[in-house]
């Protein structure tokens, strides 16, 4: 930790100190509007920075991420619904769940050989077959979906994960940093070089005796249990879960936009990419309302636009830009 | 069950299946040879949907006369994008292609909403309800001439490629970037042109997909997920490939909607694809690499 710490140029750690005592006492001033966009910023800066991880540094195309989420979401809030399993415990379940559904993508993708493209089909494939079935099954709510009733008496039970949006903005803001800090200490460890050197070519890593199939394994692994984690968190704050929408494929081009936008392989990019995507999408929404444009969609073509312009002029992500801007870029921090 | 109605639902399947196949072949042509992956694939043929479906409702025009304009169209509209836009992203990490084209997606799907609203548009035809009778057979009139249609645009592109010295540079291209380039080919107009005529096999495909079904925004992602699919089964890079894997996944789209429930459809072709990566990752009839 304070080796991390130490590793960032000064002007980093101050602007990062004071922009995380601004996010701890933010919600004094912030309406629940504002709130509620900040959770979503929270929440897709740290399912951002679970993706980078296997991504970013094992250099595995996932587009079915929306899976592990959606499948953390799920098994916490039936344990709950039918079993009274509150979510503190049932995240490990997801947890479980989830890496045993990623385990299973890895071992077909890297035992057979399924790379790029390839392997990215695999993932939308898992993810679609387990929307579909979702949709089928009567026990987990079918395409009706699935509701966590919102009781008020127990409205303040946080350590059941009920409770207003303060919770969740504390909650979202701790896992987005916890998800960072792990992701800078797994860079540096010997395990975030082997990935890196099984993302840059797998052949020399293979040369050089690193078992390419076991660290390709554990990014998937500590990728979907993180991912799952996230899943759980947005389930009980949203209080609904329909498969059409938890496992859909929008879902997880949603999940894998921001650590693009923002840098991928790198450890702010996912949280700089969340800061700018989240808030493009609130305030067109609010934009198109107050010009009065009703027509649906129109705020999409918006933010399509602008994802083709962001990686058409800065391919690499804007966080790499951004550090050169504030002039940190000497070092990797 | 009677072996007749499995025999219904299959033709039916083989019917689908080969426009399908004429769309997925669009992709395979541009993966194949551009190397670049078009996630907008799906959207373009729900965009040459609505041009079929206003054309018939303005000018009356059937969709299997108005797929020779829309093909038309479509080729220049990917002529341009890809000299304007996406070659700027040829050999570029997939990820950032991806963003690319799921921008473009994003942009057509809800441009498509914009104008023409959620709901699905049919297109009454003439011969939408009408059958030919064979034995115990009925087959739908609209079916039949959309997968003749299919076949002859496949059958068009296909004699391109083998007979006229553009397609044999194109296939130069595919083979071997380097010789190509070597030998003096201009790769990035050959790109261009390959774009251009992937597109004009989704025009077509959607406009004969017309017939078959109501044009709606909401089929673009299903539709780009199918054709990516079909593409892996039948295998890269095999024309005939394209066209198998349609007709594979139409079939058994078919019966699992007929015997199971029509939402679980598409189920058992991911079940499918995800064999295929396993066990024959070139594909149906693609040649192993």
């Amino acid at each position: 930790m304070s080796e991390l710490w130490s590793a960032m140029p000064r002007r980093g750690r101050v602007i990062l100190l004071v922009l995380l005592a601004l996010l701890l006492v933010a919600p004094v001033v912030l309406d629940r509007y504002l709130i509620s966009i900040f959770v979503l910023i929270f929440y897709f800066a740290y399912v951002g920075q679970a993706w980078n991880l296997m991504m970013g540094f094992a250099g595995q195309l996932s587009l079915g991420h929306a899976l592990y989420a959606g499948l953390g979401g799920y098994v916490a809030a039936l344990l709950w619904l039918h079993f009274g399993i509150g979510p503190w415990l049932g995240v490990f379940a997801g947890i479980a769940v989830a890496t045993m559904f990623g385990a299973a993508v890895g071992w077909l993708g890297f035992r057979f050989g399924i790379e790029g493209v390839y392997f990215a089909l695999l993932t939308i494939a898992f993810a679609e077959f387990t929307r579909i079935a979702f949709d089928n099954m009567a026990f987990t709510g079918g395409a009706g979906g699935l509701f966590i009733p919102y009781d008020a008496e127990r409205s303040h039970e946080w350590w059941n994960l009920r409770g207003g949006p303060l919770l969740f903005y504390y909650l979202g803001l701790t896992l987005a940093l916890a998800a960072a800090v792990l992701t800078a200490w797994l860079s540096r460890s010997r395990l975030g070089f082997q990935w890196l050197a099984v993302r840059e070519d797998q052949q020399a890593a293979l040369a050089l005796g690193i078992d390419a199939f076991r660290v390709k394994m554990i990014a998937v692994l500590i990728s979907s249990a993180m991912t799952a984690v996230g899943g759980v968190l947005i389930a009980f704050y949203n209080d609904n879960l329909f498969p059409a929408q938890a496992f859909d494929i929008s879902r997880s081009i949603e999940i894998i936009v921001a650590p693009i936008i923002g840098g991928l392989g790198t450890i702010f990019g996912p949280i700089v990419g969340a800061f700018i995507l989240t808030p493009l999408g609130e305030g067109l929404i609010a934009i198109t309302g107050k010009l009065g444009i009703d027509a649906p969609g129109a705020k999409a073509v918006v933010y399509g636009l602008t994802l083709m312009a962001i990686i058409s002029l800065r391919p690499d992500g804007v966080w790499p830009w951004l550090k050169k801007l504030l002039g940190l870029a000497d070092r990797e921090p | 069950m009677p072996l007749d109605v499995y025999l219904n639902v299959v033709v039916g399947g083989v019917l689908t299946g080969l426009v399908y196949g004429l769309m997925a072949l669009g992709l395979s042509v541009i993966f194949g040879v551009v190397r670049v992956v078009n996630f907008a694939h799906g959207e373009f043929a729900v965009v040459a949907m609505y041009a079929a479906y206003l054309l018939f409702v303005t000018l009356g025009m059937d969709p299997i006369l108005s797929l020779l304009p829309i093909a038309a169209v479509f080729f220049l509209i990917g002529y341009g994008l890809q000299t304007l836009l996406i070659n700027r992203f040829v050999g570029r990490s997939e990820h950032e292609q991806f963003i690319l084209l799921v921008g473009l997606a994003i942009v057509i799907v809800n441009g498509l909403l914009m104008i023409f609203g959620p709901d699905a548009r049919p297109t009454n035809l003439p011969y939408s309800f009408d059958s030919y009778a064979i034995g115990p057979l009925f087959i739908d009139k609209a079916r039949v001439y959309a997968a003749l249609g299919a076949l002859v645009v496949a059958s068009a592109l296909f004699a391109f490629f083998r007979h006229t010295r553009t397609g044999t540079a194109i296939r130069a291209c595919a083979d071997n970037l380097t010789g190509a380039a070597v030998v003096g080919l201009n790769i990035k107009r050959l790109y261009a042109t390959t774009f251009g005529l992937g597109l004009a096999c989704v025009g077509a495909a959607g406009a004969l997909m017309v017939p078959i079904a109501d044009a709606s925004p909401l089929l673009s992602q299903a539709f780009t997920l199918l054709a990516f699919v079909i593409v892996i089964v039948g295998g890269l890079g095999s024309m005939a490939g394209a066209l198998v894997g349609g007709i594979v996944i139409g079939v058994s789209e078919a019966l699992a909607s007929f015997f199971l429930a029509p939402s679980m459809k598409s189920m058992f072709s991911f079940a499918l694809l995800v064999l295929v990566l396993v066990l024959r990752p070139q594909g149906l009839m693609g040649r192993r690499a």
